[in-house]
């Protein structure tokens, strides 16, 4: 087998509250009193670190978690409240060395202009570390938070038929020009426009920052941005999709889709689906990596991970279903399976630890060697940024003269 | 019997976007770097100040429709930086100027409560209300807000956020692995607001973070802005840093607090204050004297000027005499996106003014727009510097000073190793932080104990 590092699986950990399974915080490792706390967030992601993982993306959202998609549930038996992700993000950067930070943000209710600088802040307060997870929100109780904008109720179900394809897209449009507008803000300030000339008395090249201009269907924003343009250029953008109207963000605005494939057939026909996306939109030569969400359990033996998910089912009253596949096994069994899904096409994953407090470690201390051991993982971080962890090189800024 | 003496209150104010931070200066590092924030903030608390401050603009500042490029231009995001200094401080304040008009309550309060929480209760919100259509290009609503209109909304603003910031009580998360409750409650975080600025309603997401609410600063001039304060501030950042101008504003903001049942404890007064400090007084004015040169280049008095004359003065030269053209009075401005655009109301007689004493004193344009400007705030030896700031405070000019150095990263330092130590010894000033939060800091009290006190009077 080649040990050329392109054989090389990426890996990302999805961190939310004490893990994805809702009866996670019930373990005896979850800490679920901590997680309004730096030191909960600085302890996850310095295990992520120890395992060498490309990044962390960090949920988040307007409104309570809830069990249903488009409306809160009530229920007072999973964990309720969290914290900002882009700040939980900062507090923890200066705080690691290596690992990207990549939080969510919710395109369809925030400002692009504030997220911008945001983005390029964490950027600056990790030297070179950040990325943005960029979500649409459709629910009316989060839209009622704002006041602004009124969202009809709707279930997944309904995202199916015509009218709900229609709605979809408006909010998938507004996200990609969310990103647009995000990526020339980022690029608004030529790298070199700082020049400390004594001689004119300027502090800056003018003529080196650019308005953006930017004209959307629900936002135009003027730029420059008043933060100037981050360590990497342009920060990691990121997205989740199921479908074609979110393969088709992924495609046009993003470096990295997360997607749910059940097997590695599907994997195929999504990687393809968005190939072609990639290509339709003009971006065929560049990067976009493709990762699958998987929900991992990971035990010494395949039935004591898949008792743990009988156990926490149970506490939960259900059983735990998710867009993603759901994996129980051991890091073995799990290595299997990624390197099935990469020879389809799929570049890295994003690994959704079902308790945190034990799958995280599970994925830093037994599947990180394993896939070491099989030469598909690093054994060091070899680059400074997270866009170099990637494989991404430094964009050329769009608006420097050639 | 005489007062008992006032503890003094130190903040340090990030070196902002204006003239008064000289970039030039071979000590001038970096405006962005994480790192120049760091040093910042950690002497700042060496210093055992109570907090650091930052400004914010949020339109790069034009001057005859071009982007001002004499000053130091560029900053970080407010909130994002301040979490990221939380990692790096244990005990200083985190106050982030954050505008009410481009926002909305749900996210500020979101990321307000968060910055609470991630620091340990050290955060703090100077609520500024620029409103101006320039600004708004960059937003959603463009320029949605007329001037007058201005304080209503940071009114109701404020007054949202708090009822989202109230509507966890602290006492929600059980977390009882046993049983399996979490919350306490299901409708926790439930808020309704109906307001002619904001409508909004459903549940807050962020539970109750340690200070209950953030620190609450206002900085405006006009009399709303002083009642704004007066009515829902913790704390007022002003520019009247000398002795008359500062206790005229002391005396006329702590006079509007008893209508809103305050008391004058409850608002402390914190100017702006520059500083320059030398081995000796003489020293100390020489350095000042340089300083003052090096922050007004012949580009930047020019611009000075041109910023009185509303006109375009490039022709002139700065070491020259003062134009004898008169200002353009319009309702076109040649700056944008300044927070003092109002600063000179009444401009033909300001230039008339000028020219007399330019006239008077032999000054050219650069000479005059040193001279004119605001000197230092302090100026001498740490021990004239220091005693100087005792007897403000005691005069009640103030009740401490947001210290504006002018070298970023290190124009605190030597404040922090010649000056704080002096007023330690005088015992107006703390050797060791007592508290953990900021409202510890400023004797503030917590907002529940401000509520329990009410209930029971
Ligand atoms: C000392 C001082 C500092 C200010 N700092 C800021 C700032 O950093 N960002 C900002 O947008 N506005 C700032 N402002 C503007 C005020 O918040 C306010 O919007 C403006 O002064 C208009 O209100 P007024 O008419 O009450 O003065 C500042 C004002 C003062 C007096």
């Amino acid at each position: 087998m080649s040990s050329s590092p392109h054989s090389h699986l990426h890996l990302a950990v999805a961190l939310d509250g004490t893990g994805w399974h809702p009866a996670s915080w019930r373990e005896p490792v979850a800490r679920p009193r901590e997680l309004l706390t730096a030191g909960y967030w600085a302890d996850q992601v310095a295990e992520a670190e120890r395992g060498l993982i490309d990044f962390v993306t960090i949920e988040d959202g307007l409104g309570l978690q809830s069990s249903h998609h488009g409306a809160p549930d009530g229920r007072t038996d999973q964990v309720r409240g969290r914290l900002d992700a882009v700040l939980v993000a900062a507090r923890i950067a200066p705080l690691s060395r290596h690992i990207g930070l990549v939080p969510t943000v919710i395109a369809t209710h925030t400002e692009p202009f504030h997220i911008s600088k945001a983005i390029a802040t964490l950027d600056y307060v990790s030297t070179g570390r950040a990325g943005v997870r960029v979500q649409i929100s459709a629910r009316p109780n989060e839209a009622d938070h704002f006041g602004r904008r009124t969202f009809p109720p709707f279930d997944l179900a309904d995202l199916a038929s015509p009218a709900g394809q229609e709605r979809l897209a408006e909010h998938f449009d507004e996200a990609a020009d969310y990103i647009e507008a995000l990526r020339r803000l980022w690029d608004s300030w030529e790298d070199d426009a700082e020049i400390r000339d004594a001689a004119t008395g300027r502090f800056i090249d003018r003529d080196k920052l650019h308005y953006i201009d930017f004209e959307g269907g629900r936002f135009s924003v003027k730029g420059p941005s008043i933060t100037p343009r981050p360590p990497q250029g342009q920060p990691l953008v990121t997205s989740l999709g199921h479908q074609t109207i979110p393969y088709r963000l992924i495609a046009r605005g993003t470096d990295v889709g997360y997607v749910t494939p059940q097997d590695a057939a599907e994997a195929r026909a999504i990687v393809a689906e968005i190939r072609a996306e990639q290509e339709a939109a003009g971006r065929a030569d560049d990067t976009v990596h493709v990762f699958a969400d998987l929900v991992v359990l990971l035990d010494d033996d395949q039935a004591a991970a898949e008792a743990r998910k009988d156990r926490l089912d149970a506490l939960d009253g259900g059983a735990y279903t998710s867009d993603a596949r759901i994996f129980a096994g051991t890091a073995a069994q799990l290595a299997d399976l990624l390197e099935e899904f990469a020879a389809e096409g799929l570049t890295g994953f994003r690994l959704r630890p079902a308790v945190l407090g034990h799958d995280l470690p599970r994925i830093s201390r037994d599947l990180v060697p394993e896939l070491q051991r099989r030469d598909r993982f690093r054994t060091a971080y070899q680059a400074a940024t997270l866009r170099g962890h990637l494989g991404l090189a430094r964009p050329a800024n769009r608006y420097a003269a050639a | 019997m005489s007062k008992p003496l006032k503890q003094i209150h130190l903040a340090a104010h990030f070196p902002g976007v204006n003239n008064t931070t000289v970039w030039s200066d071979p000590a001038a590092g970096s405006h962005i770097e994480f790192s120049s924030f760091a040093h910042f903030a950690k002497a700042a608390e060496r210093a055992k100040f109570d907090f650091l401050f930052l400004a914010e603009g949020l339109r790069l500042r034009e001057q005859g429709g071009k982007i001002y490029d004499l000053d130091v231009v560029g900053r970080p995001d407010t909130f994002t930086i301040l979490a990221a200094l939380a990692a790096v401080t244990e005990h200083l304040g985190l106050t982030g100027t954050i505008n009410s008009t481009f926002n909305e309550p749900y996210e500020v309060a979101r990321q307000f409560a968060s910055l609470d929480h991630l620091s340990g209760g050290r955060a703090a919100w100077n609520v500024v209300t620029s409103w101006d259509a320039f600004t708004g290009e960059n937003f959603r609503r463009g320029g949605f807000l007329p001037q007058e209109e201005r304080y209503s909304r940071a009114k109701e603003f404020l007054a949202t956020a708090n009822e989202l910031f109230d509507s966890w009580h602290g006492d929600e998360i059980l977390a009882d692995q046993a049983t399996g409750t979490f919350l306490s409650d299901a409708k926790a975080g439930s808020f309704v607001h109906q307001g002619p600025q904001f409508d909004i309603h459903g549940q807050f997401n962020v539970p109750r973070s340690p200070q209950g609410r953030p620190v609450v600063f206002q900085a405006g001039e006009s009399d709303e802005g002083r009642e704004f304060a007066a009515s829902a501030a913790d704390a007022i950042f002003s520019r009247y840093a000398t002795l008359e101008a500062g206790q005229a504003f002391y005396t006329d903001v702590k006079s509007r607090l008893a209508k809103y049942g305050r008391h004058p404890g409850d608002l402390l007064i914190l100017p702006a204050a520059s500083f320059v400090i030398g081995d000796t007084d003489e020293e100390a004015e020489e350095i000042a004297h340089q300083v003052r040169r090096q922050q007004v280049s012949g580009a930047t008095a020019l611009k000075h000027l041109e910023f009185v004359w509303n006109r375009d003065l490039s022709s002139y030269d700065p070491e020259g005499p003062l134009p004898e053209v008169d200002p353009l009075v319009s309702e076109e401005h040649i700056s944008r996106g300044r927070a003092q655009v109002r600063m000179y109301r009444d401009p033909v007689a300001v230039a008339r003014e000028w020219r007399e004493l330019a006239e008077a004193n032999k000054w050219s344009i650069r000479d005059l727009v040193i001279n004119t400007g605001n000197r230092q705030s302090f100026v001498g030896s740490p021990a004239t510097v220091a005693r100087t700031i005792n007897e403000f405070v005691q005069a009640d000019v103030s009740d401490g000073f947001i210290l504006v150095p002018h070298i970023t990263p290190g124009g605190l330092d030597v404040f922090a190793d010649t000056v704080v130590p002096l007023l330690q010894e005088q015992g107006v000033y703390r050797t060791e932080y007592e508290g953990t939060t900021l409202r510890d800091h400023l004797g503030l009290a917590h907002p529940d104990q401000r509520r329990a006190e009410r209930a029971a009077s």
